[in-house]
This record gives structure tokens, C-alpha cells and sequence, in this order.
């Protein structure tokens, strides 16, 4: 059985793993770095992590809110809000591009209407993909922080509240400190998922280089022109800053599991 | 009289305007995150039915209809419930093996198996195409053997089994903890071999992480797009499935296409995920 697993595991996981760096460093460190400092490709880098940062930010502030609200308040609706969340897990990426096209892009109503009265470009521009990921990362936040918020102990901002403390210094000081692990990890999990975001992206950004292409379009656009050292150089650092990010996380978790037991 | 000595009503009445002001940031905060939700997921969700209900029912049958439109959902369904009955074996046997197993490398292969997680959809299909490909370093050996993978089933299912690979693990690994192993011990100790203490014991413990690590991995593997466009091409009628033709659609401009066919795979997922947790609930 073990002997199963682990040649499945290292069949699937690490040899194509290790055939992409084989390949991306055929050339030495110097032409991976060429290639990913060519204009178009850092360009795309860039968008890619920007992007993704400012989805990370809102996504936090967001997640925690809707994970409060779930866990704090029963009102009408509390149980599609739940099962709404997690809506973007069963959505296929791709369709959810479709749906924002099919909302924002320039020739339909809302789109149009923004783009004339406003001038907001949302479809084939940054704030289209900040979308397409928030959509796609919303569970993220939000199933992480959940779960500690509901088992903190309210008698300490009872507490806090009957000495006179104001409901934004005991959400401060009382409710957020221990919400803080699981906020970072979630938040640098949705991170990670959009750094490689495509089937969303892909729809909503275009593919116009230098303005809204984004990494994973670009590893497209050069797989499909043969350009092998590009497609690998910057398929490794995709996976480079993925891969960091979620051995970062499992470290952020077990250091905790340590401390508490 | 309370036990802090102090009148009850001079009490509520010195409590109340806390209880206010938490009353008016309850119901901010309520109508903050419904309108984030609404306008983020649920506006799109609408927008996308209307716009392919748009001109009434007709035109999605027909465009649904269509030969290769069929024969793409039938290539999704092949892909998806091969991947499913892949993982609901490997799977499980890889989730029992990194809780009950203890070796070197464990750790290490625990925060592995969340790769899929994180690498890029398109880096994936990338990588088997290094390898399957035409240049790809196993391409003598699949030349000599006359098999095909890239630009063809076998390619595009490897690239759906990579993408689904966490899932089973995922769902499984935190119930198989919980259940423990000291049931499996007694049954040992009254005699069951492995197998059967696995049967009898702890997998009814531990089925539902089991059906729900396969409804995922199912709903996973029926909306995959950018591993299995660029390891299968999306070759019309011979490598296309549903993402793959929708995609195709939305260039070619057929609206209706493009956004029934995405209504009838988001709402196929949509009930399947959704289904689950029904029935999960049902049996509780």
C-alpha cells in the first residue's frame, strides 16, 4: 500500500516537478533570468503579483467580515449566505470568466454604462482580474478564519464591553489577535491560487500583451510559439513563489500546533 | 435586586445604548457583506442565466444540440469519472498512508501532495507536455510503443489527475484522524486481517470525507480548462470538452452557446457540490 502511494505521489507530483526546472535551467541561471526579465514577460509578472496583492488585501478585510457575520449573527438568509461562499468551489474557473464578461464587459449594459458614464474599463483591464480572483479565492478567507472565531470565548469582550471599552478597540485588541494565523494563512493561500489563475483570467483579461496579460497567459503564448526557455523560465518562478508560499503556511500552522499543545 | 446589588432597571437602562450602537454595526456589517457577496457572485451568476435565456429557451437546445457540442460534454463526463475512479482508490490509499504510515519524507510529501493547489493550470499542462510531447523526453519510448498522450485522451486525463490529486487526500486526511486508530486495533486483536478492518471498520468511520473528497474531485475534473487546453490543443470533435468548447465559442462570438453551455457545467457542479452537502445533512 505505501509502496503504491508513494510511486503514484512522486510519479505525479515531483518528476514533472523536477522536468520543468531540468528544463528552465538547461540554459544556466543567467538565460532563465533573460528570459524573465524580457519586457513582456516582466510585464506580465508584474500585473500577475499586483493584482493578485490588491485581491489579497480586500479578500482579508472581506473574508473576516463575512466569516463575523456568519458566526456572529443569525438573521434571514444566514444559511444561503453560508452555502453562497462556497458557490466559487463549485464554479469551473472558466465560467466564472464568463459570468463577469457576461456582466462587465464592454457591450453589455452595466459594462457599457460604466465605461461611458464612469470611464471604468473593467473587462480586459486590471480590475477585471482583481475580480476574477476575488471570486475564485472568496471561500478561501473566510472557511479559514470561521472556524476560530466561533470557538473564541465571548466572556472576554463581555468583559472588555463592561469596562467601557468601544466595540472597534475590542475587536482590536480582543477578537483579531487570535485571528491573525488563520487570517495570514488564508490570505497567503489565495495568494498562492491566484498567482496561477487562468480559466477565470484568461475571459476577463484578454490577452493583450504589455497591458493585460497576465503570467499564466503568457506561459500560453509561448507555449504555443515553441518558446520553450521562456515557458519554463517563468512557468519556474510561478511555481517558485507558489511553492514557497505554501511550505511558509504548513510552517506558520505546525508552529502554532506546537505552541498550543 | 441583581447580585451586584444594583436595581435591575437602573441596570438595563445604563446597558442600553451599548446594546444600540451594536445593534446599528450588527446590521451595517449584515448588509455590508450581503452587498459584497451579491455584487460579486450572485449579480454574475444572474447575469450569465438572462443572458442565456435571452432569447428564450429554443435557441439554447439548439445551440446544446450540436454534434460537437455533445461530444464535448461527453469527453467532460469520460475525463471526470475516470479521474474519480482513479483517486477514489489512489487517493484513499495515499490519505491512509500519510496518517497511519510514519517514514522519512512524510512531512515533506504532506505539504507536496497541496502542489496542484498552487501550480498554474497552464504550468501543469506544460509539464506533461515536456514529457509526452513531441520533443518530450519520453517521446522516443511512446514512439516505440505507438501511444499518444499529448493532443489526445490519455494526455488530458493524466492533466485532470494531477489537477484533482489533493482533493481525496484533503478530505480525507483530517477524519481519518479523528477516527483514531483504536477501534482498528480491536479489530485486530479479535482477528480481522488488514482489509477487512479497513471494510468493516474504518471506512464506513470515515465515508463521508470519502464521498465528499470524490464530489469534489468530480466537480474539479468537469470544469478543468487550462491544463487539458494546452496538453489536449482543444482539437474540435477530438480532444474538446465543455470548457474547451466554450471557450471557443466566446471567440467565435456565439454568445448563446458560450453561455448556455457555461449555465448547464456551473449548474451541473453546482448540484452536484450542493447535492452532497444535503444529503450529508439528511443522514446527521
Amino acid at each position: 500500500m505505501r509502496s503504491v502511494a508513494m510511486t503514484y505521489l512522486v510519479v505525479m507530483l515531483v518528476i514533472p516537478l523536477v522536468v520543468i526546472f531540468r528544463d528552465g535551467l538547461r540554459g544556466g541561471v543567467d538565460e532563465l533570468w533573460r528570459q524573465v526579465t524580457l519586457p513582456m514577460a516582466w510585464h506580465a509578472l508584474k500585473l500577475t503579483l499586483w493584482t493578485a496583492a490588491v485581491m489579497t488585501v480586500i479578500n482579508a478585510i472581506m473574508g473576516t467580515m463575512t466569516a463575523y457575520v456568519l458566526v456572529r449573527y443569525s438573521f434571514r438568509g444566514h444559511a444561503l449566505l453560508n452555502a453562497v461562499v462556497d458557490l466559487p468551489l463549485a464554479i469551473p474557473t472558466l465560467v466564472t470568466g464568463v459570468m463577469l464578461v457576461a456582466l462587465y464587459g464592454p457591450q453589455q449594459a452595466l459594462g457599457g454604462w460604466l465605461k461611458a458614464q464612469w470611464g471604468w474599463q473593467i473587462i480586459f483591464a486590471p480590475p477585471g482580474i482583481i475580480l476574477a480572483l476575488l471570486f475564485v479565492t472568496f471561500p478561501f478567507v473566510v472557511r479559514a478564519v470561521e472556524p476560530v472565531l466561533a470557538g473564541l470565548d465571548r466572556s472576554q469582550e463581555d468583559a472588555a464591553a463592561s469596562l467601557g471599552a468601544s466595540a472597534a478597540t475590542i475587536f482590536r485588541r480582543i477578537i483579531l489577535p487570535p485571528l491573525l494565523l488563520p487570517l495570514a494563512s488564508g490570505a497567503l493561500l489565495s495568494f498562492a491560487r491566484a498567482i496561477g489563475e487562468f480559466g477565470a483570467i484568461v475571459i476577463v483579461a484578454g490577452n493583450i500583451p504589455l497591458r493585460s496579460q497576465t503570467a499564466a497567459v503568457y506561459v500560453l503564448g509561448e507555449v504555443e510559439s515553441e518558446n520553450r526557455l521562456g515557458a519554463s523560465a517563468i512557468s519556474i518562478v510561478m511555481v517558485g513563489i507558489a511553492f514557497s508560499l505554501l511550505l511558509f503556511v504548513d510552517w506558520l500552522q505546525n508552529r502554532n500546533k506546537k505552541e498550543a499543545t | 435586586m441583581t447580585a451586584t446589588g444594583i436595581p435591575l432597571r437602573k441596570l438595563a437602562a445604563h446597558t442600553k445604548p451599548i446594546a444600540r450602537s451594536r445593534a446599528w454595526g450588527r446590521r451595517l456589517l449584515i448588509t455590508l457583506v450581503i452587498g459584497y457577496v451579491t455584487f460579486l457572485i450572485v449579480a454574475p451568476l444572474t447575469r450569465l442565466a438572462i443572458g442565456a435565456f435571452a432569447e428564450g429557451l429554443s435557441p439554447i437546445l439548439s445551440a446544446l444540440s450540436q454534434p460537437a457540442v455533445l461530444s464535448a460534454f461527453w469527453r467532460t463526463l469520460l475525463i471526470s469519472l475516470l479521474t474519480v475512479v482513479v483517486h477514489a482508490f489512489l487517493g484513499t490509499a495515499t490519505a491512509w498512508v500519510l496518517v497511519r504510515h510514519r517514514f522519512p519524507g512524510r512531512k515533506l510529501l504532506n505539504a507536496l501532495i497541496d502542489t496542484p493547489f498552487a501550480v498554474s493550470p497552464v504550468v501543469v499542462g506544460y509539464m506533461l507536455l515536456l514529457l509526452f510531447g513531441r520533443n518530450g523526453l519520453l517521446a522516443p519510448l511512446l514512439a516505440a510503443w505507438d501511444i499518444k498522450v499529448a493532443f489526445a485522451l490519455p494526455g488530458m486525463i493524466l492533466a485532470t489527475l494531477f489537477v484533482t490529486l489533493p482533493f481525496m487526500a484533503r478530505e480525507l486526511i483530517p477524519v481519518l484522524e479523528a477516527f483514531g486508530v483504536q477501534q482498528e486495533r480491536a479489530a485486530a486483536t479479535l482477528g480481522a486481517n488488514g482489509w477487512q478492518t479497513f471494510w468493516y471498520v474504518t471506512f464506513p468511520a470515515v465515508r463521508w470525507g470519502f464521498i465528499y473528497g470524490l464530489t469534489l474531485t468530480f466537480a474539479r475534473a468537469l470544469g478543468e480548462f487550462g491544463a487539458v487546453l494546452v496538453i489536449g490543443g482543444g482539437v474540435q470533435g477530438r480532444t474538446e470538452t465543455a470548457t474547451l468548447y466554450i471557450y471557443r465559442a466566446l471567440d467565435d462570438r456565439q454568445y448563446i452557446g458560450a453561455y448556455s453551455a457555461a449555465l448547464v457545467l456551473g449548474l451541473f457542479s453546482l448540484a452536484l457540490v450542493l447535492g452532497t452537502e444535503v444529503l450529508r445533512r439528511r443522514q446527521r
